[in-house]
């Protein structure tokens, strides 16, 4: 195999030149290592956290707001009102839809050696399970009938049936929430959806709640809640009564088709054109329904820095990439004699190009084995940073390909001029020149 | 073996045109020792560099081993001159990364023979020039002769019908200049058509036939005899093979 010939070829050529091997791999390695390490929290970041699914998961906006301070066309509230939110709820025009917000509470273990603590908490409805593809390890979620019955039940995370139970199975046990006793209907596996992209009002990377129960029976239970609320209007009620002028849940519906998608936008705007009619909303209809995606990118929710850090990232491999050009030219055109001896010998254009790019080949492989070192690096260093994201940052078998891929093509892209060069070399001048 | 009709080479340059060669003519029956002589700058190298299909001309008509080399691409020209034609270089050109075996390898690795058959070839061309013991030592490691040697070694190893030799004793004091030449002149006599480019006399005198290059342009010349002094050929006793 010629290639192996090449490959013995590139050996000989490092060890020859050991220093200029070595300005060349560290320069990869550096534009490689920096470049991934951006990457990596980048794609981790702006991934979807809802494969598969993304498309077909839609959020809902309302514009419920007063008179006050109304401009047209401006963005609705981001969140919905719990009337608005209740209503949607039961009119169940979507083959699957969930209202949600965030809360915490105090968790008593009932178990001797275990203080109590406090926990996240999601208060939701039955679809948010299966809308948002949520892995169970044991028993199921509640059921909609559970939602409307204000049922005293709850799903909990595998972390929290590990901590009150020993490693036990929880399902048929209860979790005491606040002085409350919920009955355990399901334990979830490891679930972390990246971001926290169903509520975005409390942290885009946090960790996933411990506990899901009814909203309905978090409201009859006046669990504490958390997460932004946007009040238009002073009713003299608590904010989060049905008829507060505050907007602070979050609804989530599924749809199948474009069509259904256009039929429940239509519905969105006849729901507001009932509102106003009946005096409830004052301003015109404004809806949006946005796709997990777009969702996101409204939000968004990918840092600028980052962004930013990734592009210098890049901007520095191509520098690193340039100097490897340089540094390969003047290697590769250093053996201007020996292209010329194996010219006359018998080596094409090609066989000569395709040598010289196996070397650039190599160096760019190994200056990615040593890149993904510094990645790994960069990314304990990304770790040790205070943002929400840091735990985030590591290498998944995706990037690990990534960087391999990236570190190749670079190289080759780096030593495809060398190599055109050094093939185009005219063997007679270097012959008789030595 | 080796025919050229009306060749031509101009070398182009914003300023001037240099004829390198003005309508050559030149016939190398298989088997023949021919020898190019001309002063320094007649076009012999050229004329060599043209031969061994590692120049393009401007006009004419070459025929190599009865294929006609107009035309043909890189990658054919690049086959042919390796199955076609060993180089023997003044400055012997071996590779300094690569051992006499490796260096001697170079051509078959481009014809893409097998391991074995390799090897068994590298062998026989390195015992021919009396370096069989050699074969892991690198040329710097060699003197100037060895080196030509193993030059010749790595020409031969293909078994190319056509050497073609570009003052192959130029480097070398005389005894070497003679083991070389008698070399040459052995494969010669084995069926190998060989073609000197030469300042050397007694090249030129122990060829069958001389051609002469002034300004490009050839001309058939007679042998003149010279007095070789010390004229016993001391083979090496492996060349003999």
């Amino acid at each position: 195999m010629r290639f192996f010939y090449y490959l013995d070829l590139a050996r000989r050529s490092f060890a020859r030149h050991r220093v200029l091997t070595a300005l060349m791999i560290v320069a990869i390695a550096l534009g490689i290592g920096t470049s991934m390490t951006t990457l990596t929290v980048l794609y981790l970041l702006s991934g979807d956290p809802l494969p598969g699914k993304s498309e077909r998961t839609f959020y809902v906006q309302l514009d419920a707001g007063g008179k006050e301070g109304f401009r047209p066309g401006e963005e609705p509230n981001l969140q919905l009102s719990r009337y608005d939110a209740e209503g949607l709820l039961r009119a169940r025009h979507a083959p699957r839809q969930a209202l949600m917000t965030g809360g915490n509470g105090a968790i008593d273990p009932k178990r001797a050696g275990v203080d109590p603590f406090y926990a996240d908490v999601r208060y939701t409805s039955a679809d948010f399970f299966p809308m948002f593809d949520v892995p169970f390890a044991r028993g199921g979620p509640w059921t909609a009938q559970e939602d409307e019955a204000h049922a005293r039940v709850a799903v909990i995370s595998k972390e929290l049936a590990e901590k009150l139970f020993d490693g036990g199975d929880g399902v048929g046990r209860s979790v005491r929430l606040d002085g409350h006793e919920l009955a355990i209907v399901g334990v979830l596996e490891y679930w972390r959806p990246t971001p926290h992209f169903y509520d975005l009002f409390t942290g885009d990377y946090g960790e996933s709640e411990q506990i899901f129960l009814p909203f309905s029976t978090s409201r009859d239970l006046e669990l504490e809640r958390s997460g932004n609320i946007d009040c238009w209007d002073e009713a003299g009620l608590t904010s989060t009564a049905v008829n507060a002028p505050c907007a602070w849940i979050q609804f989530w519906v599924q749809l199948e088709s474009p069509a259904e998608a256009a039929a429940y936008r239509d519905y969105l705007v006849s729901y507001s054109e009932e509102q106003q009619r009946n005096g409830r909303f004052m301003r015109p209809p404004n809806v949006r329904l946005r796709s997990v995606m777009e969702w996101l990118d409204f939000r968004r929710v990918v840092p600028s820095d980052v962004r930013l850090q990734a592009w210098l990232a890049f901007a520095f491999l191509a520098v690193c990439l340039l100097n490897t050009v340089g540094l390969l030219l003047a290697k590769f055109l250093r053996r201007s004699a020996e292209i010329g001896v194996r010219r006359a010998l018998g080596a094409s254009r090609r066989a000569i190009f395709t040598q010289f790019l196996v070397e650039a080949g190599c160096v760019g492989l190994i200056g990615g084995v040593l890149g993904l070192g510094l990645a790994w690096l960069g990314l304990y260093a990304v770790r040790q940073q205070p943002v929400d994201y840091a735990p985030l940052a590591r290498l998944d078998p995706t990037m690990l390909a990534t960087t391999f891929v990236i570190a190749l093509v670079s190289s080759l892209l780096a030593g495809l001029l060398p190599a055109w060069r050094a093939a185009r070399i005219v063997p007679a001048l270097q012959l008789k020149s030595q | 073996m080796l025919s050229m009709r009306g060749i031509s080479k101009v070398y182009r340059t914003e300023m001037v045109q240099t004829h390198a060669l003005r309508e050559l003519d030149l016939s190398v029956r298989a088997g023949e020792l021919l020898a190019v002589t001309g002063p320094s700058g007649s076009g012999k190298t050229t004329l060599l560099n043209i031969a061994g299909l590692l120049e393009e001309f401007s006009a004419g008509q070459y025929q190599l081993d009865g294929v006609d080399v107009n035309g043909l691409s890189d990658d054919a020209r690049s086959r042919l001159r390796n199955q076609k034609i060993g180089f023997i270089f003044q400055s012997f050109n071996l590779i300094p990364d690569l051992n006499l075996f490796d260096n001697v390898d170079v051509p078959l690795r481009y014809r893409g023979l097998p391991r074995a058959e390799r090897k068994h070839r590298i062998e026989r061309a390195l015992e021919r020039v009396g370096l069989a013991s050699r074969m892991k030592h690198y040329p710097a490691e060699l003197s100037g002769g060895q080196q030509q040697r193993a030059a010749i070694a790595r020409a031969v190893a293909g078994e190319p019908p056509l050497l073609l030799a570009d003052e192959p004793t130029g480097n070398l004091d005389s005894q070497m200049a003679r083991e070389v030449l008698e070399i040459l002149e052995q494969l010669n006599a084995q069926g190998a058509t060989v073609v000197i480019v030469t300042h050397d006399p007694e090249i030129a005198a122990r060829a069958h036939r001389n051609v002469h290059i002034v300004d490009g342009v050839a001309t058939d010349l007679e042998p003149a005899p010279v007095l070789i002094r010390g004229s016993e050929r001391q083979l090496d006793p492996n060349f003999a093979a």
